[in-house]
């Protein structure tokens, strides 16, 4: 998993509150393996009408913000079906960051798996950055994620994100490894608990 | 004197292996539930050249993609054939039990699980899908997952997470004739929002819990998602015991009375602190549908859809318009006069055997004035309605008769509403697209949904059920 320490790029703003996973990546994409790349997946009903032409009014689609690294967005980010390949379409567009006031649980906890940053910031401030990105000429975004940190023109914003999630993003870290480092403990816990929660295993269908 | 403890605190440390000091746990999985789309998992796994660690721990059942209309022998569709067999490959290879298409306990994970005594009470379970909250219903701590947290739960059986804070939803009272559990949790997403539960776990508690079924309770929990809470759950009691007894995989005998036995402490101890408490009073619950593109977008049917003119949050009146533009509505318009094009009565929130139960209560006897697939959440709720001869009630009121799956709720098994098209639905998400491009989804109970099919219009179900046994 690549790092993610700092990062300049152009922002794309998308003000859509509840903008859920089934716009991110619609369902019918989900049968397309990792391998095929799912850039053109993403947001693929709002991109693109319903005879694949693209729809010239939405943000990822004007020529300033097409080349986006970064995505404000609005309120529950995310938030639906558990369906990580929305990260994947985001990640294979070439998306780093997301910046929003809330996301969905499991997409959060998805996009760290693939080191895509969630930045969390309040709803006023995504309010701000919304409006500045719509400025011209369009500000690139300068996000530190030491420091956690979104600078726009003169402007500087701080985000929060849980420490756990901030750790394994700077350092590109996956879970199996610290996992792994942990298997005497699982052994033990699992004969332990045999003897404690007996009915946990389900029992052979008669 | 310990410290009182939530029933979720309980749950949670049954479950903790590791904690470390940043706060993250390494939690034992009880069980997990695997479909078609965990083939990115299986493919993880596959590029590690991992083993499955658990098998016997580790349930296989094909619902996303399977056929719910017409003949299942042949899949003609390639790629969807591909994704099923797929899955049987996948689960044959790691020794893992599959509930296939040709099985007859096949069916929606969310029904299967509980209707085969895996899913108990004090049990973690994962399924890489976000419904998985619906287990909870038994008092298990059930969560749906990403695809690489299903490949981590493969390869160990074990899972990191932050303990989410712990949220008290109390209904209390006796509800209205007519209102069902769908009511309750729409009206309960509507005050606090598709994202008031985001970072909490919740607790269904009160009177009015106590008095759901079980089946009733599945649907409260299977909806907690649509609230932001990716766990919803509601203390194991007689109702639950006496569900759980005498299923396939349940405890029998002394186990499983020593297991109840351990299950009755599964309850919040009193004084228990929650970190957000909300209080909903049952008499206040009508019947609900939706009008927009969010399951919080709810009103009680004799409500009309909002005007964005009349809005003075100008984000708020711009999300509105877009809602009404997606659905095709004007501003104001009465929620009873907006007519429908088709009717779907299925899914894991409101297909088992009460929910059709419930829809045929209303359709007996009349005929449906627009068309309408009901398919029933497993092949075993199949079997028990045909016994009930409730498919006959549904097919003289011109619906179709269908198989078990996901079906028309996701439309990835190719079961779509058209574009354009309006369904009022069973089903948990009305978002754009869900189920098809330019599908404008109502969401509803199994009875609204008859009612609406009855009428040809969204439609309070109370006055059809007057004079009849529901």
């Amino acid at each position: 998993m690549d790092k993610f320490i700092r990062l300049t790029a152009t922002a794309c703003p998308l003000d859509v509150a509840n903008l859920n996973t089934d716009q991110l990546l619609p369902a019918r994409f989900l049968k397309v393996p990792r391998s095929a790349g799912l850039a053109t997946a993403l947001l693929h009903d709002l991109r693109f009408d319903a005879d694949g032409r693209e729809r010239p009014d939405f943000p990822l689609n004007r020529p300033h913000w097409r080349d986006a690294k970064i995505v404000v967005g609005a309120r529950n980010f995310g938030c639906g079906s558990s369906r990580e390949a929305a990260v994947y379409a985001l990640c294979d567009y070439g998306i780093r960051c997301v910046i929003a006031p809330s996301f969905g649980d499991i997409f959060a906890g998805n996009a760290v798996q693939n080191g895509l940053l969630t930045a969390l910031v309040s709803d006023d401030e995504a309010a701000t950055l919304i409006g500045l990105l719509g400025e011209k000429p369009h500000p690139p975004l300068i996000v530190d994620l030491e420091q956690q940190t979104i600078q726009c023109g003169d402007q500087s914003f701080h985000f929060a994100i849980d420490p756990v999630r901030r750790t394994r993003l700077l350092n590109g870290w996956d879970n199996i490894a610290l996992t792994e480092s942990c298997l005497d403990k699982i052994a033990a816990f699992k004969m332990a608990d045999r003897a404690r929660r007996p009915w946990a295993t389900p029992a052979e269908p008669e | 004197m310990s410290e009182p403890l939530t029933l979720f605190d309980k749950l949670w440390a049954a479950h903790e292996i590791v904690r470390r000091d940043d706060g993250e746990a390494l939690l034992w999985v009880d069980r997990h539930y695997v479909h078609e789309g965990s083939f990115n998992a299986f493919s993880q796994l596959k590029a590690r050249g991992a083993r499955v660690a658990e098998p016997g721990l580790t349930f296989g059942v094909a619902d996303h993609y399977v056929p719910t209309r017409g003949s299942r022998r042949v899949i003609d569709n390639p790629e969807i054939a591909r994704m099923v067999r797929t899955l049987e490959e996948n689960t044959a290879a790691h020794g893992i039990t599959l509930f296939g298409l040709a099985d007859p306990r096949q069916g929606i994970v969310h029904v299967v699980g509980p209707e085969q005594g895996l899913t108990l009470p004090g049990l973690l379970i994962v399924c890489g899908d976000s419904h998985t909250s619906t287990h909870g219903a038994l008092g298990a701590y059930a969560f749906g997952i990403g695809a690489s947290e299903v490949a981590h739960v493969l390869m160990t059986h074990t899972l990191w997470q932050r303990k989410p804070k712990r949220m008290r939803i109390t209904v209390n009272g006796r509800l209205a004739p007519g209102i069902a559990a769908k009511d309750i949790v729409l009206a309960i997403i509507a005050g606090i929002g598709a994202d008031g539960a985001t970072g909490h776990a919740i607790e269904f508690a009160g009177t009015t819990i106590r008095a759901l079924s079980m089946e009733g309770r599945l649907t409260l929990c299977n909806m907690s998602i649509e609230a932001g809470a990716r766990s919803g759950m509601v203390a194991p009691d007689e109702t639950t015991f006496e569900y759980v007894k005498d299923r396939p995989y349940s405890p029998k005998g002394t186990a499983f009375e020593r297991a109840v036995e351990a299950w009755s402490a599964l309850a919040t101890d009193d004084g228990a602190k929650f970190d957000r408490e909300v209080e909903v009073n049952a008499a206040d619950i009508t019947p609900i549908v939706t009008w927009g593109t969010s399951p919080q977008d709810a009103l009680p049917i004799d409500a009309s859809v909002p005007d964005p003119a009349h809005e003075p949050d100008a984000a708020r009146a711009k999300y509105l318009h877009e809602a009404l533009d997606y659905m095709g509505l004007t501003p104001g318009t009465k929620l009873t006069t907006i007519a429908v094009d088709r009717i779907f009565i299925g899914s894991c929130t409101n297909a088992r055997i009460e929910d059709l139960r419930a829809a045929a209560a209303v359709l007996a006897g009349r005929v449906s004035k627009v068309p309408g697939l009901v398919s029933p959440g497993s092949s075993a709720v199949k079997r028990q309605a045909e016994e009930e001869g409730l498919d006959r009630i549904f097919r003289d009121a011109g619906l179709e008769w269908g198989e078990s799956g996901c079906s028309m709720c996701v439309g990835i098994n190719g079961d779509l509403v058209a574009p354009g098209e309006r369904c009022a639905s069973t089903t948990n998400r009305n978002f754009r697209g869900r189920q098809g491009p330019g599908a404008r989804t109502h969401l509803m109970s199994p009875a609204m949904v008859a009612a609406a099919a009855v009428t040809g219009r969204l439609t309070d179900v109370r006055p059809l059920l007057s004079g009849r046994k529901t």
